[in-house]
């Protein structure tokens, strides 16, 4: 067996939001370690602060309080342009509503990531048609979000994900704007991506099902707080 | 994110919103043709200006006089003018000496005389004016009737249409006919004079020789009819109506105003001129071989002062025409910050996925700065051309106006390479800066609000 090494540690992370005179706290002190290679799902009702933590863990928010440690790194800390650089060379993130760029055709919107990271034009090519191709939309390259069903859509971003092969990949609830199929082969997806390319995967969902079918480990978040940590699959 | 991609995704997003981004470029297009138009003109007028006054000679000329019969130019004599009983006299060594001088091209005496002139057996009074063959290119004589003289020393007249007008009904039909000018010659006194009084008393006096006058005809042909004066522009020497050959002139040896004088003073052994032009090579020349002249003794006047003041006058012109040509350019820099600040409302999710796919605040920023440059360019560039257009356009109307004013055209819009390039840059500039809120307000976004917009 494989020794574990720790790729993301958050320390009493906190985040906390001002409406008025009231504070909110979206996440209460969780300490969560994520393994490399690991496959683990935050579930939790809607508003227990899962997606508040996954977007600090993907560096798009910054604690309140508490350290997010990834490779010696507290993103806590780091300067804007470091955690954007974490966010372009590190991370991958795929989102319920898609978010591709209704603008520009699926494989402008793949291509996007290499843009931001300055990859050769040469390069570009070749790894945009190899991430389309792992996800299987190949024929679809030419194609606008619109012209692509949900499932497919949902294929892209993830194809936008992986072509800059980041470290870990976190998904804010892929299946919430699925249908039960589509959601299967998107999570399917993942699990594959997991074990091939023997990637991290930080998931939130709130379907316990899907969770306990596809995750290595559950940690289950309610009122801000993680209730468990969970066990491995 | 690398600059080429960067203007890629900011023409990708232009292109995106084609309408209302085609209209914003427009209203910087509009800008610029305004202030491109207005400087034309301003550039082509005073080209125009340059040109006509720099073909006149006025510009690249130094009259001069004798100190002793120094008329002036309007202005008081001082007393460094004012005669002198040792001043030189300005004859033929005079002339010599001028043309010596480094920088000049030519010299040649005003000829100009008063005379008769007979046509047809109509007997007219006018002033003669002899025209130095420089004077072809001066432009005085474009749209003449007929043709500048066919040499130096033909026997050959160009009439003004004033002058024409009371010889003819028809001026136009004067040309290759032939006049007959009545004139006074002066020549030296022959010694076989019958009246030996005179001479002894001049002897006596101490003033050897003497002057005659004797009348004369001459037939010149008629080469052309002008409108304008071709003398005109510098006090008390215009006024003329009929031109000859400066060389033409001078063989006619016609008796001046100054000739009795010469003879009282004892010199009019040697012919002396009232006035001689040196023409320089250039208006910059001027004031150094003017300073050479008076150097030599003579009486000198310049109109390079008013260039000076004519150059002021276009400066300010020119200013005031780029002030309101702003103006529009400024009301288009607002039609950019609008269209930019829309667009960030409307691609608030957009820049919340470039950031989250790695974009920093200044990537983020450099897209709707790169947006708002592009849109100076375009609009610069269409500006330009614009600008261009209309001042074709004005040039043409006032070309037609002048035509049916019986006038040569013009070109009274101009322009220049510099100012197309300055436009654009310009264009670009205000653009940018008109775009500079918008992207920082952009690059700010936070990515989680910017992701939550719907």
């Amino acid at each position: 067996m494989p020794i574990a090494t720790t790729f993301l540690q958050a320390e009493s992370v906190s985040r906390e939001y001002r409406l008025g005179e009231t504070i909110i706290r979206a996440v209460d002190a969780v300490s969560l370690t994520v393994e490399k290679g690991e496959f683990i799902a935050l579930l939790g009702s809607s508003g227990s602060g899962k997606s508040t933590l996954l977007s600090m863990m993907a560096g798009l928010d910054r604690p309140t309080s508490g350290a997010i440690r990834v490779q010696e790194h507290n993103l806590a800390e780091l300067a804007a342009d470091d955690l954007a650089r974490y966010r372009r060379e590190t991370v991958g993130m795929v989102f319920q509503s898609f978010n591709l760029l209704p603008r520009m055709t699926l494989e402008e919107n793949v291509e996007l990531p290499l843009r931001l990271a300055e990859v050769h034009r040469q390069e570009r090519a070749s790894r945009v048609g190899e991430a389309l191709e792992r996800v299987g939309l190949g024929a679809r390259r030419k194609h606008r979000p619109s012209e692509l069903s949900g499932g497919e859509q949902q294929r892209g971003a993830l194809a936008r994900a992986l072509v800059n092969r980041p470290a870990i990949l976190f998904a804010d609830e892929p299946t919430g704007n699925l249908d039960s199929v589509n959601g299967e082969q998107i999570l399917l997806l993942l699990r594959e991506i997991q074990d091939s390319l023997g990637m991290t995967i930080i998931m939130v969902t709130h379907e316990r099902p899907l969770a306990e079918k596809f995750a290595n480990r559950i940690a289950l978040l309610s009122d801000g707080r993680l209730v468990s940590n969970g066990a491995h699959h | 994110m690398k600059t080429r991609d960067l203007s890629e995704l900011a023409v990708r997003n232009l292109r995106e919103a084609v309408l209302r981004n085609s209209l914003t470029t427009l209203g910087v297009a509009v800008g610029v043709a305004s202030l491109v138009a207005m400087l034309s003109l301003g550039v082509g007028l005073q080209t125009l200006a340059s040109q006509r006054l720099t073909r006149s000679g006025l510009f690249d000329a130094v009259f001069v006089t004798s100190q002793r019969n120094f008329r002036g130019s309007g202005r008081p004599p001082s007393t460094e003018s004012a005669p002198k009983k040792d001043s030189r006299p300005l004859d033929e060594d005079a002339r010599q000496q001028l043309s010596k001088l480094s920088n000049v091209t030519e010299v040649y005496p005003q000829i100009r005389f008063v005379t008769g002139v007979r046509y047809a057996g109509k007997s007219e009074s006018t002033a003669v004016l002899g025209l130095p063959d420089s004077s072809r290119s001066s432009g005085a004589f474009e749209g003449m009737t007929g043709a500048f003289f066919s040499s130096p020393t033909a026997e050959e007249a160009i009439l003004q249409i004033e002058f024409a007008k009371t010889l003819s009904d028809q001026p136009a039909s004067l040309v290759g006919k032939e006049l007959t000018l009545h004139y006074a010659e002066r020549s030296a006194l022959p010694k076989n004079a019958s009246d030996e009084d005179i001479l002894d008393s001049m002897m006596a006096s101490g003033t050897p020789g003497g002057i005659s006058i004797v009348p004369r005809e001459k037939n010149l042909r008629i080469v052309g009819v002008i409108e304008s004066d071709p003398s005109a522009g510098i006090g008390g020497f215009g006024g003329a109506r009929v031109y000859l050959p400066l060389k033409t002139a001078e063989q006619l040896h016609v008796a001046q105003p100054d000739d009795l004088q010469a003879f009282l003073s004892g010199n009019s052994a040697k012919p002396s001129y009232m006035a001689l032009t040196v023409r320089v090579h250039s208006p910059k020349d001027v004031p150094q071989v003017e300073a050479a002249i008076k150097q030599l003794g003579f009486a000198t006047f310049s109109l390079l002062d008013a260039t000076k003041s004519l150059r002021l006058v276009f400066t300010v012109f020119d200013l005031f025409l780029g002030l309101f040509g702003s103006l529009a350019l400024t009301v288009a820099s607002l039609g950019i910050i609008n269209t930019l600040v829309m667009a960030i409302l409307e691609r608030r999710r957009e820049i919340g996925i470039l950031k989250a796919l790695g974009a920093t605040d200044r990537d983020v920023g450099s897209l709707f700065f790169a947006e708002a440059g592009v849109m100076g360019l375009f609009g610069g560039f269409f500006g330009v051309a614009l600008g261009w257009l209309i001042g074709s356009a004005l040039t043409w109307g006032t070309t037609i106006y002048l035509h049916r004013q019986n006038l040569p055209g013009v070109k009274i819009s101009y322009v220049p390479w510099w100012l197309a390039l300055s436009a654009i840059g310009f264009a670009i500039i205000v653009s940018l800066v008109a775009g500079l809120y918008p992207a920082v307000r952009a690059a700010r976004l936070n990515p989680i609000d910017a992701l939550r917009y719907e």
